[in-house]
């Protein structure tokens, strides 16, 4: 299949970037549930979900910069995001009063 | 006939960073645990994956397509089995619940105040 190159074409460039400055902000909204939350739970739900804006944020990089190995760094994203909830939910039923 | 998939790689990555979006405002403006948790899981893990494929498709080449298809099936797989975790392990701790919710059938530890020790 014969895909155009997004640098090609500047406006489909433009919305590229803003697409970035969509996910930055729904990361930035994370990050204050992250500091504000009241309970470990709480936070432990901003924190994947900030993961889960990086790795989209990680696959538009790779079609912005034209960089496929970034991919890969979407993959290990998401695998690094569900081992830190799996054990951070172990942690919390081990140490519950 | 090239326009056209770029377009659509436009359209699928759109999307994606809105659902991701909507996710992370539900998150900042639910009152419970439990119901930031159901929203972040879902809206998200949807959010990504269509951001993913959008930028296979923008990419076009068979390796990245392959590779985003098994970050998008590492997602939906993995997501769901991490909220209900997460989910399962606030409720046993005794993470309070939102006074809209009617919780009928969760476990005792969850009713009480106090949780019971193990």
């Amino acid at each position: 299949m014969i895909v155009l190159a997004l640098q090609d074409i500047p406006w489909a460039l433009g919305v590229a970037h803003v697409l970035l400055g969509v996910l930055g902000l729904s990361m930035v909204c994370a990050a204050l549930r992250l500091l504000r939350g009241p309970s470990l739970p709480d936070r432990v739900v901003a924190l994947d979900l900030l993961v889960v804006a990086a790795v989209a944020m990680a696959a538009l990089l790779a079609w912005v910069y034209r960089q496929p190995a970034l991919i890969d760094l979407a993959v290990l994203l998401a695998l690094t995001a569900f081992i830190s909830t799996v054990a951070l939910a172990w942690f919390m039923e081990r140490s519950r009063p | 006939m090239a326009a056209v998939w770029l377009i659509t790689a436009l359209v699928l990555a759109g999307l994606g960073c809105l659902l991701v979006l909507l996710a992370s405002v539900g998150l900042l403006r639910m009152p419970d645990v439990y119901m930031r948790m159901q929203v972040a899981s879902k809206a998200s893990t949807l959010g990504a994956a269509l951001v993913v494929g959008g930028a296979a498709v923008g990419l076009g080449d068979g390796p990245a397509v392959v590779r985003a298809a098994v970050a998008v099936l590492f997602l939906c797989v993995t997501m769901p089995v991490a909220a209900h975790l997460l989910g399962r392990a606030a409720a046993r701790t005794g993470v309070p619940f939102s006074r809209e919710t009617q919780p009928l059938e969760l476990p005792e530890e969850a009713r009480r105040d106090t949780p019971p020790t193990a």
